[in-house]
């Protein structure tokens, strides 16, 4: 265990570098000054209160609170489809039908939304916030699979074998049985697919037409030097509000494995 | 009532059952997936329109004779897929000590909380994390004022300005946790005894682990080779962001065929192209590991 201590600094400095942008956002978000930069100037909180007055902030907000609220219960859903599916049998094209639906984890997102914009102009359709739920359900649907597949694996069956052999249907043992222990599991995968799709940037700027998300809102002012620590400000609350959900969501994650009692192998991936 | 045709006995398989419980995902993917990559296939192969016919229906290979002649698409496309090697190289290398680190130094119960923290940057705006760099390596951005304040340099630094280095420390740093955790994974599977075995035989700890513990992580070393290597070849946001417009990425340019010069056909055939390229240099880079593949038991 003597190079532990090394390998030890080294993961620290990595986190380090991995919490380094996150951790200057707030910093300068309450900095005293228009420019982003040492030496810092005082401390303010009038970034967060200018907030309140930046246009069309809160229709973005809405839209994007729309948008990830029905495209992580839909991804969820079908998540929850595919992963009983692939945890519990075998069937003909089990590998590509699977390979498809978890695609978009590595596909680039641009080709994703490219496609599909190709596609609903193609059709004539106007784009809204409903072009946006499509495609981030779709981004969404593989982290929820994830998660969920992890939660039916550590299933036992013999509890579902014993609810058949009590006498109880199939679909009253999923609803009593195979249900609430995935539960957790459920709550953590529609928290993940909710905080993806607040954040996402890509699909909503293409697919959005004239109803910008919150991340789209804020690309169009990073253009303005003068709007940028508000933008820090609005980014600090955003970070703020993944971490506590994420947390929450871990927190089911844990919760879920250990209920069935499974080992935990740790990660949403 | 007792049916005997293929299909009876299909309908009371598991096969069915799965594939019944299975559809509407899969459904739902070939709709909005499957079909509109497609779509883009067909359009690499049809001739560009006017303003109101958008789409000629002639067969043609014009668009992937201009993809891979014209200089500026063939320069765009080099850059894109030298970016993402090397971002790929990088954050892998980086990462696989950390990788180690949690899985064979952390105690089993601390495990989850080391991932954790590792995953966390990861779900948090990508925009706004991309942002941050160029605030971050700017001429008068953080590191530079920094360092200037501090009195340890006089002129900002430019080797970290707006250019390709930038672009590569972004991404790096945006797919850290993508390949942390395949590795990881990977890690963890290795039994221990193989180790202790090697030592057994007199083997010295750096051979131990260059002959027992990285060919046995190799899976996850390709594994995370790959979840990197995809995605970054399509990076739209960081070059926009980071290199101003000014160092377009294959991303970049087929936004700008398709929706600037509403050039569906030749945007789809860059697509279908990048695509095919980065698809060629993943087998390869699995082929080449293939040995390391197959050790299963």
């Amino acid at each position: 265990m003597t190079d532990g201590r090394g390998l030890r600094l080294y993961a620290i400095l990595y986190l380090v570098f991995l919490y380094a942008p996150i951790l200057l956002l707030p910093v300068f978000a309450l900095n005293d000054a228009t420019i982003v930069a040492f030496p810092l100037s005082g401390f303010t909180t009038k970034w967060f209160g200018q907030l309140a007055q930046l246009p069309t902030l809160f229709d973005a907000l809405r839209n994007s609170l729309i948008i990830a609220v029905s495209s992580s219960i839909l991804a969820t859903t079908l998540g929850l489809f595919a992963a009983r599916a692939s945890s519990r049998y075998d069937f003909a094209g089990k590998g590509p039908i699977m390979g498809l639906i978890m695609l978009p984890l590595v596909l680039p997102e641009i080709i994703v939304a490219m496609s599909l914009l190709m596609v609903l102009l193609g059709m004539g359709l106007n784009l809204a916030v409903w072009s946006v739920i499509l495609g981030h359900t779709l981004i969404c649907m593989p982290f929820a699979i994830a998660i969920l597949s992890a939660a039916f694996q550590s299933l036992d069956r013999s509890l579902e074998e014993a609810a058949y052999d009590l006498g109880e249907s199939r679909w009253s043992t999923f609803r009593l049985i195979t249900l609430p222990l995935v539960m957790p599991g459920i709550v953590s995968a529609l928290l993940i697919s909710f905080t993806i799709s607040m954040d996402e940037f890509i699909i909503a700027f293409f697919l959005a037409g004239a109803e910008p998300t919150l991340p789209v809102y804020i690309y169009s002012q990073l253009r303005f030097p003068k709007q940028i620590p508000s933008i820090l400000a609005l980014g600090t609350i955003l970070v703020a509000v993944s971490v506590v959900l994420l947390t929450i969501a871990e927190y089911f994650r844990r919760r879920g494995i250990a209920k069935v009692g499974g080992k935990d192998t740790g990660g949403f991936l | 009532m007792e049916d005997q045709g293929w299909w009876g006995r299909f309908r009371r398989s598991e096969s069915f059952a799965g594939l019944a419980l299975v559809s509407p995902t899969a459904l739902y993917a070939l709709l909005l997936l499957a079909a509109p990559l497609a779509t883009i296939l067909l359009y690499s192969f049809l001739t560009d329109g006017d303003t109101q016919t958008r789409i000629v229906w002639d067969f043609t290979l014009d668009n992937y004779i201009a993809t891979l002649t014209e200089p500026l698409y063939r320069a765009v496309m080099i850059r894109s897929l030298s970016v993402s090697i090397l971002v790929t190289a990088v954050t892998v290398i980086l990462a696989f000590p950390v990788a180690y680190y949690v899985s064979f130094h952390v105690a089993p119960q601390r495990k989850s909380l080391w991932l954790f923290l590792i995953t966390i940057p990861f779900w948090t705006s990508y925009l706004i994390r991309v942002f941050l760099w160029k605030v971050i390596l700017g001429y008068n951005g953080v590191i530079n004022s920094g360092l200037t304040t501090l009195g340890i340099i006089d002129e900002p630094l430019t080797f970290i300005l707006y250019n390709v280095n930038a672009i590569v420390i972004t991404l790096a740093h945006a797919y850290a946790p993508f390949a942390i955790l395949p590795i990881f994974v990977a890690l963890e599977k290795i039994d221990r005894s193989l180790l202790e075995a090697g030592q057994d035989l007199g083997e010295s700890k750096a051979m131990t682990f260059l002959r027992v513990t990285l060919p046995l992580a190799m899976p996850g070393v390709v594994a995370a080779v790959l979840i990197v290597l995809i995605p970054t070849v399509g990076d739209y946001v960081t070059p926009q962001i980071i290199g101003g417009g000014k160092i377009p990425m294959v991303a970049n340019l087929i936004q700008s065929r398709m929706l600037d010069l509403d050039n569906r056909p030749l945007g789809s055939a860059l697509a279908v192209v990048a695509m095919l390229v980065v698809t060629v240099v993943a087998l390869a880079f699995v082929a080449l590991n293939a040995r390391f593949l197959k050790v299963k038991k």
